[in-house]
């Protein structure tokens, strides 16, 4: 039993890391219909910018966390502006090209600023891990988690509350009819950029304390995190949670139960299957077909 | 449409055509220099061997270069990263060997890499020197192919010679699902019957895995008196943190590859009390003034941190070695490749960065046991156990 | 005309081939277009699918990697020679291809390309993994050189000459196979698939026949490069490798039989010529590729005649 908990916290910890990756897929998804494969480097930057704001600049935790998300979603647009406004016939292929060579250019200049070398920041808590019936849970889980929660309703009350959000979501449903009704297509991809830039940067500053920091971190957590967000449906704020945090712990209950070598094949054995079950994810509407 | 599609067929074969005729460009000779080639991954996953690997043959020739060279005769050093890539590494061989016309290679620095060059220079008949720590690579020897980085072996009996004395009985093995990792936990199984230690439990990790809690509550219930963790930094340090977070007790013991300053940083207060062999490099400023090592380690501390300012580590040693070796080995053979490598097959005594090499026709690492050391780190820092 | 320009790209390719056999003696080169020889054909067949087709894989190195890891695990452990481990190595490729694609290509767009990506890290996982055949991380060494009963042919000049008739022949075979009607069928489909299928075209049977035509050629690219190197690890068929195919098609040109031989041509030799850059190696190679993206979508080959022809009329317009 008290392994079990423990299993159960090991992979809501990895699970909450992967569900705030999977925000940041499903932003941009909801928006511009667009899957953006650079996005593990978004969480990487936003890792290593927080490192050098706090250990090089001596800023405090809560003023360099701000400073960074707003730093990578001006990054984030400044891509969108550059490297794919600029694309004039857009397709899926030419479009996952273009985010595929992004992502290789961001760990090329990542490694040419920040080296080869891994950094690690404090947890914004003090870091004695809480007791729970024998099992052990960082108090930095818990924030991450929260702050999932807390981005999560953020995120829901702006695309369904605010005229932003559903000029977004039309966008994303048909460009060209939002654009008749006046909608600004162009202002909106690159707000939707931003916003998911942003959330990349969320991830990575949240999860510094847990793990370490370096330049080639952001591929596989990149993965994961998509994985995730197809596991709980694409667009889907809640999906995201209960894809990252299922796929956590199926994750840990694998290496626990069975093998720690097949660990990374669960991920993708997971999207396999649901893409060929049920492509719109757990939460996802089944009749939508956008493709 | 049609005379579109023939220019465009036309114009494909020839750009590639061009692109081909630009390859084949000559490459300029010059025979008064004694070349050197380097493979390192100077880039990629094993970043943390290749670069200080560079960084040391490059320092070795400026050395060896500013004091006149050797018989007269400057040292020139070409190196090509081969993103720990073996296909990679194979073509750039390929291109030292036959393009640069190198007198011997020294790296790559991983084993994948070393193992697909191996052909390479066996038939060209380069002497050769890697910098991976793999025990494939010398075993069974072949006659071009040497190496100066530890072997597992050595690492792995040490640990395991110590356990004895401590009365560890059972251990658990968490190795990182690369090659290093790979080798290590060969060799912790194969060598654990000799010195009457059971290996009760094995998992792995990834390398960029954020948290491995799971794996060590699993090691938990197969109660080993020891647990030792195989891996290169990052891994290792979250692992540290991860025992501490679950309050284990059980004492950790890691592998060479984390005696490095960056490890005490990384893991921070939870690498207390954590034990591992280690080169002496770590440890060199420890070391009593009479040790017969502790000159060349100071040497080579006060030159790369003169020269990098930071960042000196046991894997830069590898290729400095290597560039000892064969300097001291060039000297007076007038280039040529066979008496070369006869010379450092017969090299006895040559005191290194990473231990004493005494080489033979059977014995192509030549380091003995007494190039680890056992130590713990205590305070924050590196402490010698006895 | 295509026929006479075909002809013309054969005779052209043949021989500078020959030629460089003849003139150059230096191994590294010709291990040089060994590795675009095989890099060529891993281009051509994706390039089928993709190009032809319009369906995307970022998986393509699994089928390359089965291939490889197949011919070697049999000729190291087993003591085959190559010339049956050949048909070994093409049905493994081309039967997991099969089942692997008859699910998969139900998929599109980015569904598509995360399911292939799903299964190539998947049979990637299990080259490491299964140490006990695979060699686990570390590789396996020791794969006999390339012999066809008693005929021994070794790395350099003669491996060359075979891989690039091999490259011949399956461009070949993919022109055939482009106006054929299967050819016709793929361009409907990349058109709009409901369209084909309203046409009677049976779309998911062509589409899953141009996935085993690639993953088969893949699988033979794989043979050719371990028995080339004698040596299979598992980085490299990694996801990497996938998008440095799919980078191949794309830059060489989409539905160009012809561009593919260049995207690899200038992709396998691009880090010799960056080894200038040393550390910005990486960071130019990802920077190409968004550039070709951004400005030739249409891939290189056609972009720069694009660029000459319009430069040759002038301010009067692109044309078509």
């Amino acid at each position: 039993m008290q392994e079990f908990l423990q299993y159960l916290f090991s992979g809501v910890t990895n699970g909450a890391i992967y569900a705030v990756i999977a925000l940041g897929f499903s932003t941009l998804y909801s928006a511009t219909d667009l899957i953006n494969f650079a996005q593990g480097e978004f969480v990487m930057l936003g890792a290593l910018v927080l490192v050098t704001l706090w250990s090089q600049a001596h800023l405090p935790l809560w003023a360099a966390f701000p400073l960074t998300v707003l730093l990578v979603a001006a990054f984030g647009m400044v891509f969108e502006r550059v490297a794919i406004r600029t694309v004039r016939k857009p397709s899926p292929i030419l479009l996952v090209l273009i985010t595929v060579g992004a992502s290789i250019f961001l760990r090329g200049v990542a490694m040419l600023i920040w080296g080869k070398d891994a950094y690690s920041v404090p947890a914004f808590s003090k870091t004695q891990a809480i007791e729970i019936g024998g099992a052990y849970l960082l108090p930095q889980s818990l924030w991450i988690l929260g702050i999932v929660v807390l981005l999560v309703v953020g995120l829901n009350l702006f695309y369904h509350r605010t005229l932003t959000g559903k000029a977004m979501q039309a966008c994303a449903i048909n460009k060209r009819a939002a654009s008749l009704l006046g909608v600004g297509t162009q202002k909106i991809a690159l707000l939707a950029w931003g916003l998911s830039a942003g959330l990349g940067a969320v991830a990575g500053v949240i999860i510094a304390p847990i793990t370490m920091s370096s330049y080639d971190m952001g591929t596989m957590l990149g993965l994961k995190g998509f994985c995730a967000a197809m596991l709980g449906g694409l667009g889907n704020f809640w999906g995201a949670v209960v894809g990252g945090v299922l796929l956590g712990i199926l994750e840990a209950m694998g290496v626990g139960y069975a093998s720690s070598s097949l660990r990374d094949a669960i991920a993708f054995f997971l999207l396999l299957l649901i893409l060929y079950a049920r492509p719109t994810g757990i939460l996802g509407k089944a009749s939508t077909q956008r493709f | 449409m049609e005379r579109a599609r023939s220019v465009k067929i036309v114009g494909g074969v020839l750009l590639a055509l061009l692109a081909v005729c630009w390859m084949l460009a000559p490459a300029a000779v010059a025979a008064e220099t004694y070349k050197i080639g380097g493979l390192f991954s100077v880039t990629g996953p094993a970043s943390f061997l290749g670069d200080p690997e560079k960084k040391s043959m490059e320092m070795f020739a400026e050395m060896v270069n500013a004091a006149g060279g050797i018989n007269g005769k400057q040292l020139e050093v070409v190196i090509y990263d081969t993103e720990a890539d073996p296909t990679k590494a194979v073509s750039f061989a390929n291109k030292l060997i036959h393009s640069d016309k190198v007198l011997a290679i020294i790296g790559p620095s991983t084993t994948p890499a070393t193992m697909a060059v191996i052909p390479e220079v066996e038939k060209a008949n380069i002497p050769f020197i890697s910098c991976a720590a793999g025990n494939k690579i010398t075993l069974p020897v072949k006659p071009y192919v040497f190496k100066t980085a530890q072997s597992d072996i050595q690492a792995v009996a040490t640990i395991y010679a110590y356990m004895k004395t401590q009365g560890i009985k059972k251990v658990g093995l968490l190795c990182v699902d690369d090659g290093f990792g790979q080798s290590g936990k060969e060799q912790l199984l194969e060598q654990a019957a000799a010195y009457g230690i059971t290996v009760v439990a094995e998992e792995s990790y990834g390398k960029t895995d954020p948290d491995m809690t799971a794996q060590l509550t699993k090691m938990r219930l197969a109660k080993p008196d020891a647990i030792v963790c195989w891996g290169t930094n990052p891994g290792p340090a979250i692992v540290a943190r991860n025992a501490q977070q679950l309050q284990l007790n059980i004492p950790l013991y890691m592998s060479h590859g984390v005696a490095s300053p960056k490890f005490i940083q990384l893991a921070g207060d939870a690498c207390e009390g954590i034990m591992l062999p280690s080169g002496k490099i770590a440890v060199a400023g420890l070391l009593p003034d009479g040790q017969h090592q502790k000159p060349v380690l100071m040497d080579y501390i006060d030159r790369f941190n003169a020269k990098y300012g930071s960042g000196v580590s046991g894997f830069g040693g590898y290729a400095w070695d290597g560039m000892n070796i064969i300097t001291q080995a060039l000297c007076g053979t007038n280039g040529d490749k066979a008496v070369l490598r006869d010379r450092i097959e017969n090299m006895k005594g040559l005191v290194g960065v990473s231990g004493t090499f005494n080489f033979s026709a059977v014995e192509h690492n030549g380091l003995g046991s007494d190039s680890f050391v056992m130590i713990k780190i205590q305070n924050g820092t590196w402490a010698l156990v006895d | 005309m295509r026929v006479l320009a075909n002809v013309i790209g054969y005779l052209l390719v043949g021989s500078a081939i020959l030629a460089v056999g003849l003139w150059v003696d230096n191994y590294y080169y010709f291990q040089l277009l060994t590795f675009i020889g095989i890099n060529t054909l891993l281009a051509v067949g994706l390039n089928m699918l993709m190009g032809y087709a319009g369906q995307i894989s970022l998986g393509h190195a699994a089928f390359y990697g089965l291939g490889a890891y197949t011919t070697g695990i049999l000729g190291v452990h087993l003591g085959w020679p190559p010339l049956v481990t050949l048909p070994c190595a093409l049905l493994v490729s081309g039967l997991v291809a099969w089942l692997v694609g008859r699910p998969t290509l139900k998929l599109h767009g980015y569904y598509l390309g995360m399911g292939t990506l799903g299964v190539g890290m998947i049979v990637h996982v299990l080259f490491r993994e299964w140490s006990s055949l695979t060699g686990g991380p570390s590789g396996l060494p020791g794969i006999p050189t390339l012999s066809l009963g008693p005929l021994e042919i070794p790395g350099g000049r003669p491996y060359m000459f075979v891989v690039w008739g091999v490259v011949l022949v399956s461009f070949a075979m993919c022109q055939r196979l482009v106006h054929s009607r299967v050819g016709r069928a793929l361009r409907a489909i990349h058109f709009s698939e409901q369209a084909a299928a309203a046409v009677g075209v049976d779309t998911a049977r062509a589409k899953l026949q141009v996935f085993v035509f690639a993953g088969v050629l893949a699988g033979l690219a794989g043979f050719l490069y371990a028995h080339m190197v004698t040596f299979v690890s598992p980085s490299s068929f990694g996801f990497l490798v996938s998008v440095r195919i799919v980078a191949m098609v794309v830059i060489g040109g989409m539905a160009s039989i012809w561009g593919s031989l260049f995207g690899a041509s200038l992709l396998t030799m691009l880090p010799e010529w960056l080894h200038v850059f040393s550390e910005y190696e990486v960071l130019v190679y990802g920077l190409i590729l968004v550039v070709v993206m951004i400005f030739f979508p249409q891939g290189l080959t056609r972009g720069m005649l694009d660029l000459y022809e319009r430069a040759r009329r002038g301010k009067t317009g692109s044309g078509s």
